[in-house]
């Protein structure tokens, strides 16, 4: 890290930090220097960044393969510096499971949105979790499908107003949101699952912290480890940045509750 | 392409699925996902028993469209791998495969064919020709296509099918049938470890300092990019074109020639001989690659045969390609039943006899 001392920021890419100055950060190897394509205000490019950077900590960048899935976070593999496969929509945790198998001292991560991961993945959901495949299984959710332009999603809340649910969710039509966090704490092949943030500091904090571990149990072959995020969609809930803020804050977290599902039990 | 691997050992008398499964262990297969359904389950049943303390490794997957997926996975971190599954089965894979062969990744899978459509029954058929050879999922792509017609081509084609997979990085399907997979047979196994392997220089195995991270997608969003891909691809398919496989019975002198492949090829050995025992010389042409398809053999051997008839175990699928080959020249006939049912010799050789009466008639 240290002989990258060059400045990061746009005005100044490229250029040698003046002497006296000390560099106290910079983009991870483990990041492409390609912009995100994420909307402004998105979490997804947060989320990139939090586990690049964990990876890049670890030192594992060589011996990690991800994977990515269908929905916004499709070209994931353009911004992760590392081994990566696109897998079809909803079966993320297959391919996932496909490679930790021929593979096991690798590490692997799947990196899903909601109705990827609990709508048309639901089966490889609960079955990887069941085998308790060594791999972290990255869930974000938003409440929404961003990629394809709002649509409502299995985690949608009751009420929400999307371009498939134009007067608002009902529950005696469509289900209620599904907690599939909560679901899978029962599987005995879950080690680790948790649901974090990233649209403030102390939740970027925090969801290092929960990946760290996610890693570390991955080493000790421990099972599979959840990590949600509860994220925000501007485009696709039709408001600005801060007003997704608001909204994730007042509706979406007591909906889906922060903080360690189910730890491991020593 | 020839069998190139070396036969020892005794005759061994096996299922056809048992041969099949016995032998991907023997081809140094890394991995198996695949998920039960009659009438192949023996292939997974046979993986889960046999492989403990041998190479490789088997995990039955919570349904085909995991166990496809796990296929990717798995060919994509450079590893030999292979999935089985019958008809509904391999309808469930589709989507699946078409990513598979998008991603050009070499992976083997053996469709032990059913009776269809739908739930169909458990019965023999070869009513999934089409979807084998034909692309059977969205896109512009083909497999590579082997048509076994015994127990011991059951066994050899896994070797084969493994050598043109990692070729060409193309996934290849073996199409047999219930029969084919059910039945037992003699057979003589490969050796063991005779398919060499290494790890691809694309496979996601981790990012080295010295190369950039490999990437594995059927994703190009950009319209020109996606084309060239396509182009790339159909160059891929011309080049595979070398690859094409037959055999010939008692063609040389033939004035009538039967078509068919697996099953409906062994059928149609005995009509062959039923019909020269009484004076009609009959030949037999049996595609062994229905993709790529003997489409150039079949126009020269329009030349010479006064028509040819198409055996298959369905409603007349691979007629349609006799038809392009032979480009009108001569007339193509189809016999087949469906649902399982099987034609008899005699069967095969009574439509011989009448079209040869029909054609007669129409001289006189």
């Amino acid at each position: 890290m240290n002989e990258k001392l060059y400045l990061e920021d746009e005005e100044n890419l490229g250029t040698k930090v003046e002497e006296g100055y000390e560099q106290v950060y910079c983009r991870p190897d483990t990041l492409t220097d390609v912009p995100f394509h994420y909307c402004p205000g998105c979490g997804h490019s947060v989320v990139h960044k939090v586990l690049m950077e964990v990876i890049d900590e670890l030192g594992i960048q060589e011996e990690t393969i991800g994977v990515a899935p269908v929905g916004c976070s499709v070209f994931a593999y353009q911004y992760m510096n590392i081994d990566m496969q696109e897998a079809a929509h909803g079966r993320a945790t297959a391919v996932a499971t496909g490679i930790k198998r021929v593979l096991p001292d690798k590490y692997v991560f799947s990196y899903q949105g909601d109705g990827d991961l609990a709508a048309i993945g639901t089966a490889e959901t609960i079955h990887t979790v069941n085998r308790g495949e060594n791999i972290l299984m990255l869930f974000i959710n938003n409440g929404i499908y961003g990629m394809t332009g709002g649509q409502m999603a299995p985690t949608s809340l009751i009420g929400q107003v999307t371009s498939t649910s134009p007067y608002g969710r009902e529950a005696a039509q469509v289900g209620n949101p599904i907690k599939i966090a909560d679901m899978l704490c029962l599987l005995p092949g879950a080690y680790y699952v948790t649901r974090q943030i990233v649209h403030n500091p102390n939740g970027v904090r925090k969801l290092k912290k929960a990946l760290l571990k996610a890693f570390e149990y991955q080493k000790q072959k421990k099972g599979t480890c959840f990590v949600e995020v509860v994220s925000n969609c501007p485009s696709g809930w039709k408001m600005t940045p801060v007003e997704t803020i608001k909204y994730l804050e007042e509706k979406m977290i007591p909906m889906y509750p922060l903080g360690d599902l189910k730890v491991p039990q020593n | 392409m020839e069998n190139k691997e070396k036969r020892t050992g005794e005759a061994k008398l096996m299922k056809g699925n048992e041969a099949f499964a016995e032998a991907a262990i023997r081809a140094d297969m890394d991995a198996y996902f695949g998920y039960p359904i009659t009438p192949q389950s023996e292939v997974l049943e046979y993986l889960e028993r046999e492989i403990p303390g041998r190479h490789g490794l088997v995990l039955q997957a919570e349904s085909e469209i995991a166990s496809i997926n796990m296929i990717y996975g798995a060919a994509g971190a450079g590893a030999r791998v292979m999935t089985s599954s019958s008809s509904p089965g391999i309808s469930l894979m589709q989507e699946g495969i078409s990513y598979i062969a998008a991603a050009q990744l070499p992976c083997l899978i053996a469709n032990i064919v059913r009776g269809g459509p739908g739930l169909g029954t458990i019965q023999p058929s070869q009513g999934d020709y089409f979807q084998a050879t034909k692309g059977g999922g969205h896109g512009d792509y083909h497999l590579i296509v082997l048509a076994p017609s015994s127990v011991q081509e059951m066994a050899d084609f896994v070797f084969d099918g493994f050598r043109l997979a990692e070729k060409y990085r193309t996934p290849v399907m073996i199409l047999s049938d219930g029969a084919l997979g059910q039945m037992m047979e003699k057979v003589i196994l490969p050796e063991e470890g005779s398919l060499p392997k290494t790890v691809p220089a694309w496979a996601t195995t981790g990012k080295t300092k010295n190369r950039e991270h490999n990437v594995i997608t059927s994703l190009f969003m950009q319209p020109e990019e996606m084309e060239q891909v396509n182009l790339r691809m159909q160059e891929k398919y011309k080049s595979m074109q070398k690859e094409v496989r037959y055999e010939e019975i008692q063609v040389e002198d033939a004035e009538f020639l039967l078509v068919a492949f697996g099953l409906s090829s062994r059928i149609c050995q005995k009509t062959v001989d039923l019909a020269r025992e009484k004076g009609i010389k009959v030949g037999l042409l049996r595609p062994i690659t229905l993709y790529p398809y003997p489409y150039d053999r079949l126009k020269e051997l329009s030349n010479q045969v006064e028509f040819m008839l198409t055996v298959e175990m369905n409603a007349g699928q691979m007629v349609e390609d006799v038809r392009l080959s032979v480009e009108g020249k001569v007339p193509v006939h189809f016999i087949g039943r469906m649902g399982g049912m099987i034609l008899s010799p005699e069967d095969i050789l009574h439509k011989i006899e009448s079209i040869h009466e029909s054609l007669n008639a129409v001289n006189v």
